[in-house]
């Protein structure tokens, strides 16, 4: 070996030892929270603090919680179907129509309208016109597939559509769930799709937070915003409520049945269903009913803005959540306002009036929902209004939280486990290989470093698992050295002299250690893209110490040799 | 130098009779373990299951609490069952002293109809019982001075992430022993990837057998170290494997079964030695990795061990068996009269393995007949 390559060699690794050893324990000089070293760096407290900032915990060593949500897509294609055959009953009518009858029917993996026609003759009519209308979304190009039988026109959601709109459910769900986070100020959470694309998944990791109750709230907060017509006698008369359900309907018609343009629907004046105090929980509940028109005037998609305020008229402990519109809801507003002056019109939430009040002028572009709210649950409806509502509700199935307190008990009982560890590896090799062991120890050093660099720098978490595939890399970086030197003992057995069992113990083992690790990549590898959580954090762990190894178990240990060797003319002898 | 062994020369596969008799009983015993265990439930519900399952994978809630001090698991049980939760299990943490876990199995079959949007209502009820052994800190339990116990963790996994996460679990684990086979395939013979893949197979059925014996709890990390023990038992497998491919170039008159041994003994110190560390370090993990790597470094133990046993005991002696019938029905080949695949059939001595087989393959079962006779 010439002097020069083993000087790149010596180049080479110190180059890279230096930079994991900066990686590992100094400040970081690229992206957030960057700056050069200082002085205080150097003492073991700096040190301390430097490593806790690089290295990312997972949540099951730092705290925090973990969520796994279903968005029930089923729920929005219901929904969207039931709208489609409200609107297409309205168009009938409004167009004058030969339409006696129509409803949505909706069972599993089936969504589909369907429109009872006078005649059979007329379905071909019906249908172009009900297919032109433009609120009404049934059309072969939407994946709605038009059949007929009899007198009945039916149309059906096709499978691919029924996917394609499940899948922008979920996908409009998760950027609403990730506006009310970022609105919570959760610090980094970490928001993905989760598991099979149609399973509709969706994980929701918050460091540091062990208490997602509110936040579960915010989410699993419904928030649909409507401005309706309330059907009343105009003021000054008071609006027109019932004291029961029955009685409302009965007021419609004498057949007990409700007309597709009318809803009738529960008012709680003054209630907040999202604050659950037991002052509230005591009262009895103030139930009225009310008539109101559909479809509604607005609702909240045109909304703007939403803000918790105190409220004008109550005391300390009283909000409300003033609102604004965009300019398309505004127009609308405005031209339905100064047409129904005197009229009453309510504010509607989750199919619950909550407010009622009669127009006194033209209103255009804001309004207020009031309703004896707390501050935090007038912020958190705000909230969920100016992020939208989502496109279904969401179930949750998996839940986990870790208190900061379990986290340091396990990164101990892992750090623990690692040292004992090592430090049995370490006694052993340098009691049976001697010199040689040194070798063998600063390889292990190195690689422990380097790993950390490694997880540094491709921002990876370590997690529990991640520790014990830490402890394994030990296991297996041992093992490349005992290969190594069992062979180089081996060859000196033959007789050969020292440079050249080195070089041939190196050259063999090298055969097999290529060996043993690409399979245990290759099956790390399948944790890695096929795994979950744990699975994959342990799978990094050992991906990267795998690779590393190479480097620290054969190269390094290989330039040291190197080194030994040339220190002497003619090395005779070597502890081994 | 030190020296564990020298010059050995053990006869290995002559006892390969003895060994896989051995595995065939420690696998059986797991079976019955588990056929038993799952009959006996079937009659006797409150009996355990084949395998203790973990939350992660059989859906329920795990609550980890800290008490300042902590009152006995019946009374703690007690409570909970007063709060209509009569199935849940109290177990004091070992490793430390003012913990408990409380687990349940899922409380009713659907829980997002009722509009409570928590993945096991059951917590609730848990969360009332424990209200009644004082108040929750809201900090930390050390520094309030009122609180009696502190929640420090939860998990709650519905049916349907676990039922996942368990099909998943499977899926992952056999990927992974095909990435293996096709692996040593293509870097040996095909007849060692099965050999490998076989005595992986072996190793991860006694360590589940274990599980099934000891009841030991079966959660997400237990499959991890399943994996490990995958990825050692291969490794060792392989280091032996690697010795006999070299030591047939070296030694091309010498018998499969002589290099076989051979290999076996000429790295039977490094065997040893990684084995020992290996089964060292996880030790330590048993030790002092506490309560949340238990089932994991016992999986890891039990696994190593038998991963080193399968690779001198099972791998080998598959591998040759394997070879040596290829081999007898090459040769009853080059003996038929107007072998239909002559060129293929000559091909294969006991010297190198020669990758030529598809061809012989085809006329093998043709031609039996005629090399028998």
């Amino acid at each position: 070996m010439k002097k020069t390559n083993l000087k790149l060699r010596v180049i080479l690794i110190l180059a890279i030892t230096i930079l994991g050893l900066y990686k590992v324990f100094m400040p970081n000089i690229t992206g957030a929270g960057a700056r050069l070293p200082k002085k205080s760096d150097f003492t073991i407290a700096g040190i301390k603090q430097n490593l806790r900032e690089n290295i990312h915990l997972g949540l099951d060593l730092k705290g925090g919680s973990h969520l796994v949500m279903r968005v029930k897509t089923e729920e929005h294609l219901k929904r969207l179907t039931e709208d489609n055959a409200v609107a297409a009953l309205n168009a009938a009518k409004a167009k004058g129509l030969p339409v006696s009858e129509g409803h949505a029917e909706v069972g599993t993996n089936n969504y589909r309208v369907v429109l009872t026609a006078d005649d059979a003759s007329k379905i071909n009519e019906v249908r172009e016109a009900i297919e032109n209308e433009r609120n009404v979304e049934l059309s072969d190009r939407l994946g709605w597939s038009f059949s007929s039988s009899g007198n009945k026109l039916i149309w059906n959601l096709t499978g691919a559509a029924q996917r394609t709109l499940s899948d922008e459910a979920t996908k409009q769900a998760l950027q609403t769930i990730e506006t009310r986070i970022n609105a919570l100020g959760v610090a980094e959470p970490t928001l993905q799709t989760h598991g099979a694309q149609d399973s509709h998944q969706i994980l929701l990791q918050m460091p540091g937070v062990t208490d997602p109750e509110r936040v579960k709230k915010v989410l699993r907060a419904d928030s649909r915003l409507e401005l309706v017509h309330v059907i009343s006698p105009p003021s000054p008369a008071p609006s027109q409520t019932y004291s029961t359900r029955e009685e409302a309907i009965a007021s419609l018609n004498s057949s007990g049945t409700i007309p597709a343009n009318r809803k009738v629907l529960e008012y709680s004046e003054r209630m907040d269903p999202s604050s659950e105090s037991k002052e509230n929980q005591n009262q009895p509940k103030a139930v009225k009913w009310v008539v109101v028109e559909t479809p509604a005037i607005i609702d909240g998609s045109e909304l703007r803005n939403a803000a918790g305020v105190p409220s004008r008229a109550g005391g300390t402990e009283d909000y409300e959540i003033q609102f604004s519109l965009k300019k398309s809801g505004a127009d609308k507003f405005g031209a339905w306002t100064g047409a129904h002056i005197n009229d009453y019109m309510g504010v509607v939430l989750n199919d619950q009036v909550r407010s009622i009040a009669y127009i006194k002028s033209q209103i255009t572009d804001t309004g207020e929902i009031s309703g004896r709210f707390t501050k935090e649950s007038a912020e958190d409806l705000a909230l969920t209004l100016r992020s939208g509502a989502l496109p279904a509700s969401i179930e949750y199935l998996e839940e986990r939280t870790v208190g900061a307190s379990l986290g340091d008990d396990s990164i101990r009982a892992g750090v623990r486990a690692s040292l004992v560890g090592l430090l049995l590896v370490v006694l052993f090799m340098l009691f049976y290989y001697r010199g040689s062991g040194v070798n063998a120890v600063v390889a292990l050093i190195l690689n422990m470093i380097l790993m950390m660099a490694g997880l540094i720098i491709f921002g990876a978490t370590l997690t529990l698992p991640g520790i014990a595939g830490i402890i394994l890399t030990i296991g297996m970086a041992v093992d490349s050295n005992v290969l190594i030197f069992e062979r180089i003992r081996e060859e000196l057995r033959t007789g050969k002299t020292v440079a050249s069992a080195v070089e041939q113990g190196f050259g063999r083992a090298f055969v097999t250690i290529i060996d043993t690790h690409v399979t245990t990549v290759v099956s790390s590898l399948f944790l890695f893209l096929f795994g979950t959580g744990p699975i994959r954090g342990f799978a990094v762990t050992l991906i990267l110490g795998l690779i590393i190894n190479l480097f620290s178990a054969v190269y390094v240990s290989r330039t040291i040799f190197i080194w030994l060797l040339s220190r002497k003319e003619r090395a005779e002898s070597l502890s081994i | 130098m030190i020296q564990i062994f020298k010059d050995v020369k053990i006869d290995w596969l002559a006892n390969r009779r003895v060994f896989i008799a051995v595995s065939i009983l420690l696998m059986l015993a797991g079976l019955f373990s588990a056929i038993y265990r799952q009959w006996n439930h079937q009659r006797n519900p409150s009996a355990p299951q084949a395998f203790n399952l973990g939350v992660d994978f059989k859906g329920g809630s795990v609550i980890t609490v800290k008490f300042k001090q902590r009152p006995p698991a019946e009374r703690i049980h007690a409570a909970i069952a007063q709060q209509g939760v009569h199935d849940a299990i109290i177990q004091p943490v070992t490793d430390k002293p003012d913990e408990v876990l409380v687990k349940m199995p899922l409380e009713g079959p659907d829980t997002g109809s009722s509009g409570d949007a928590q993945v096991d209502p059951g917590q609730t009820k848990v969360r009332r019982a424990l209200a009644s052994f004082g108040s929750e800190a809201a900090g930390d339990l050390a520094s309030d001075p009122n609180a009696a116990y502190k929640i420090v963790g939860t998990e709650a996994v519905g049916p349907v992430a676990g039922q996942q996460l368990r099909n998943k679990a499977i899926a992952v684990t056999l990927a992974a022993l095909v990435g293996i086979l096709l692996y040593i395939a293509f870097r040996f013979e095909w007849t060692y990837g099965a050999a490998a893949v076989i005595a992986v197979f072996h190793d991860v059925l006694v360590t589940l057998g274990f599980f099934s014996i000891f009841q030991w709890e079966i959660s997400l990390t237990v499959i991890a170290a399943l994996l490990t023990l995958v990825g050692f038992s291969v490794n060792d497998t392989i280091v032996v494997f690697d010795r006999i491919r070299e030591n047939r170039r070296l030694h091309r008159r010498d018998s499969l079964y002589k290099i076989t041994n051979d290999s076996i003994n000429q790295t039977l110190s490094r065997t040893v030695i990684t084995s020992g560390l290996v089964f060292l370090s996880v030790l330590a993990m048993v030790i002092f990795g506490g309560e949340v790597l238990f089932g994991f470094s016992v999986a890891l133990l039990i696994g190593i061990s038998f991963g080193t046993y399968s690779s001198v005991a099972i791998a080998s002696p598959i591998m040759v068996w394997w070879e040596q019938r290829l081999d007898a029905a090459n040769r009853a080949l080059a003996l038929a009269p107007k072998p239909l695949g002559g060129t293929a059939a000559g091909a294969r001595t006991n010297g190198v393995p020669v990758k030529s087989r598809p061809a012989a393959a085809g006329v093998r079962n043709q031609s039996r007949g005629a090399g028998r006779a």
